[in-house]
């Protein structure tokens, strides 16, 4: 009797609501390609990280007071009064931090199997004003504890709209809505950080995902899994969200989990990297600090615009890093997608790219000598090439024939054979008489390591052309 | 559910007569929203004159004030400084402040009234740090050819202790000086400029 009621209860419901429709579309009848390999955890994982920040950032408005007066000591009454306020407040910082490591990696794999090209250019599209979006988030984010660096930091950042001509300097004044950093800029950061941005992302997210269901998934193949169907309509070499992407997701958020809290109970400052130090300093207009650096996962933008010798230029080069991002599907001419089937100037141009990205971000921390400089200035060029060259490289190359289905890859059993012969062969056996027995140990052999290090550099080389 | 045919043209006049008629209310309504980020009347009204006492700076000595929330720098200037500034001009991006903000009386080399007395807002014209006060000759991490001045950590930015920007970095114009005028020999008030004084 009991069961009718409730059964009657979510038929009405279900009369009135499109839940198993949605649910079909999105889950349980969504079809991805079946080789999803390590590189696609990173857009459930950015997920996550996205509701890590939801969660705890409405805890912390509900102690943090955002007044110029009392900021900074009220996220030093969360630290330390709070029941659990330290855990709140390090998980929405370690979290900042590491959203920017999920989505950089979640880009990466857009570029190299191809994800950003037709059809899926506006999924790109959506996805890079999502990074935007995150990036005005998490500038707004850091102005809030009221350290020096986030004073400092924010009058850096905000003096560069006062680069542009004409207009420029009543734009920074608006921005702040006062002459200076003060109260009523970290009033309305407030606002920006906690109430529009957060919606902007939201409906981003919501967009980015409505257009790759549209579309369907890439994969490491970069080939059309709806080209080949079975009897049933459905991708042959598909398989339905649910369960089992939802399933080797669950894998991903726990060595994920892993590695976060391990950041978030041992090493929440990350040696400054996630949490500067001169920031638990009280903001002092009166005094810069002796070294500003922006937070880790803006540096490679700064260090390209501390490269240019020029003030309006330097502005125009930052912007410019973005938007040549945003045109990477009409940069791109390359008739295949996947880095697999493509020919060797774009891998090392790819290779190229990473160290020039990761170069600009090391350089990026460090004081601006004349040797800096120049070597940033190298790395701007590399960047910039990169992208504004692969018109030309891109219809040069010679691409390898693509698969007609996507490739089988070895699975873990098929690989133990071969992390076995590669372990015997960094080791040696020692044999010893303990009491009457004999033992046989296994020790480093050192011209082992060696030789399987110089092979894999070999293949390394080998698999970029 | 008439008979008649649809007057599509009567349709398309109210369309587009309501689309016009929105977008200018929305252009109305923008404005107050986006206008009530400007400063409000408080802030406007914080940046009253600050006076400064210079009798007890000692030769060589920067003093620090607050204007409009903004460091004010007051530097007493030694006579072997101002005989550097008046010779060393070749490696500067301004020398004459032609493209910089000063008030007229303090328009000439030494960019001040009074040659000993510089004063300044402590704000980098490139991206608003404050450079970090550094008079010393030659010292180790800015190389030889320093031969004081500000420094500014966070792109770089030289410049000499007449405020002027050296060529090659990324600021773009010399230090700004603020409005200022002396009370008396050793009183100065900033945020006026001399030609108010009358007023």
């Amino acid at each position: 009797m009991k069961n009718r009621h409730l059964e009657n209860c979510g038929a009405w419901f279900l009369e009135r609501f499109p839940m198993a429709k949605l649910w079909n579309e999105h889950m349980a009848q969504y079809y991805a390609p079946k080789n999803f390999n390590f590189w696609y955890f990173f857009g459930s994982l950015a997920l996550l990280v996205l509701v890590n920040q939801f969660v705890t950032g409405i805890l912390l408005t509900m102690n943090y007071k955002p007044d110029a007066s009392l900021a900074f000591d009220s996220v030093e009454y969360i630290m330390r009064e709070v029941p659990w306020g330290w855990l709140v407040r390090y998980m929405h910082s370690t979290g900042a931090s590491a959203f920017f490591i999920v989505v950089y990696l979640h880009m990466f794999r857009g570029l190299i199997y191809g994800s950003y090209k037709q059809p899926r250019e506006l999924i790109w599209m959506f996805g890079m004003l999502i990074f935007l979006a995150l990036m005005a988030e998490a500038f707004m984010g850091y102005l809030l504890p009221w350290g020096q660096m986030s004073y400092w930091g924010a009058q850096v950042i905000i003096s560069l709209f006062s680069a542009i001509p004409v207009i420029g300097d009543d734009l920074s004044l608006w921005v702040r809505g006062d002459y200076v950093i003060s109260d009523a800029t970290l009033n309305r950061f407030f606002a920006f950080h906690v109430i529009a941005i957060p919606l902007i992302l939201i409906m981003l997210v919501f967009l980015h995902i409505i257009a790759l269901h549209e579309v369907g998934s890439n994969n490491p193949d970069g080939i059309e899994i709806k080209e080949s169907k079975d009897p049933w309509g459905h991708p042959v070499d598909g398989i339905p969200f649910h369960p089992y992407y939802t399933v080797k997701d669950i894998v991903g958020v726990a060595v994920f989990l892993f590695f976060f809290a391990t950041v978030l109970f041992y090493m929440p400052e990350m040696g400054g990297y996630f949490l500067e130090h001169a920031n638990f300093i009280p903001a002092d207009p009166l005094a810069t600090p002796e070294h500003i650096a922006p937070v880790w996962y803006f540096t490679p933008f700064y260090a390209i615009l501390r490269a240019i010798p020029d003030k309006f230029a330097g502005v125009i080069a930052m912007g410019g890093a973005i938007v040549v991002l945003f045109l990477l599907p009409w940069l791109d001419r390359s008739p295949v997608r996947s880095i697999r089937y493509r020919g060797g100037i774009y891998k090392k141009a790819i290779l190229l790219f990473v160290i020039s990205f990761i170069g600009l971000g090391y350089l990026g921390m460090q004081a601006p000598t004349a040797g800096a400089t120049m070597m940033a200035r190298v790395f701007t060029a590399i960047y910039f090439g990169f992208f504004l060259l692969m018109p030309i490289y891109t219809r040069w190359e010679k691409t390898k024939p693509l698969p007609k289905r996507v490739n089988e890859q070895p699975s873990i059993e098929d690989r133990i054979p071969g992390i076995k012969n590669t372990f015997s062969a960094m080791t040696h056996d020692v044999v010893e008489n303990k009491n009457g027995h004999t033992v046989t140990h296994k020790r480093p052999d050192a011209s082992g390591i060696a030789h399987v290090l110089i092979n894999l550099v070999k293949k390394f080389k080998g698999s970029l052309d | 559910m008439s008979e008649q045919g649809v007057d599509n043209s009567k349709r398309q006049f109210l369309t587009t007569a309501l689309t016009v008629v929105g977008a200018v209310g929305t252009g109305y309504i923008a404005v107050p929203f986006l206008a009530q980020m400007q400063p409000s009347t408080k802030a406007k009204a914080a940046g009253a004159p600050v006076e400064i006492d210079i009798s007890k700076i000692e030769t060589g000595q920067l003093i620090r004030a607050a204007w409009r929330g903004k460091p004010v720098w007051v530097l007493n200037r030694t006579p072997d400084v101002l005989e550097i500034l008046a010779t060393d001009t070749t490696k500067l991006a301004d020398p004459n402040s032609l493209e910089s903000n000063q008030p007229e009386s303090s328009q000439n080399q030494f960019r001040s009234i009074n040659p000993e007395i510089f004063i300044a807002v402590g704000l980098c014209t490139h991206l608003g740090c404050s450079p970090t006060f550094r008079p010393e000759i030659a010292p180790n991490d800015l190389g030889p050819e320093w031969k004081g001045g500000f420094f500014c950590p966070c792109h770089g930015s030289g410049f000499d202790l007449a405020g002027r920007v050296f060529r090659g970095v990324p600021a773009p114009t010399n230090l700004d000086v603020p409005p200022h005028r002396y009370i008396t020999d050793t009183r100065i008030i900033i945020g006026e400029d001399t030609s108010e004084a009358s007023a």
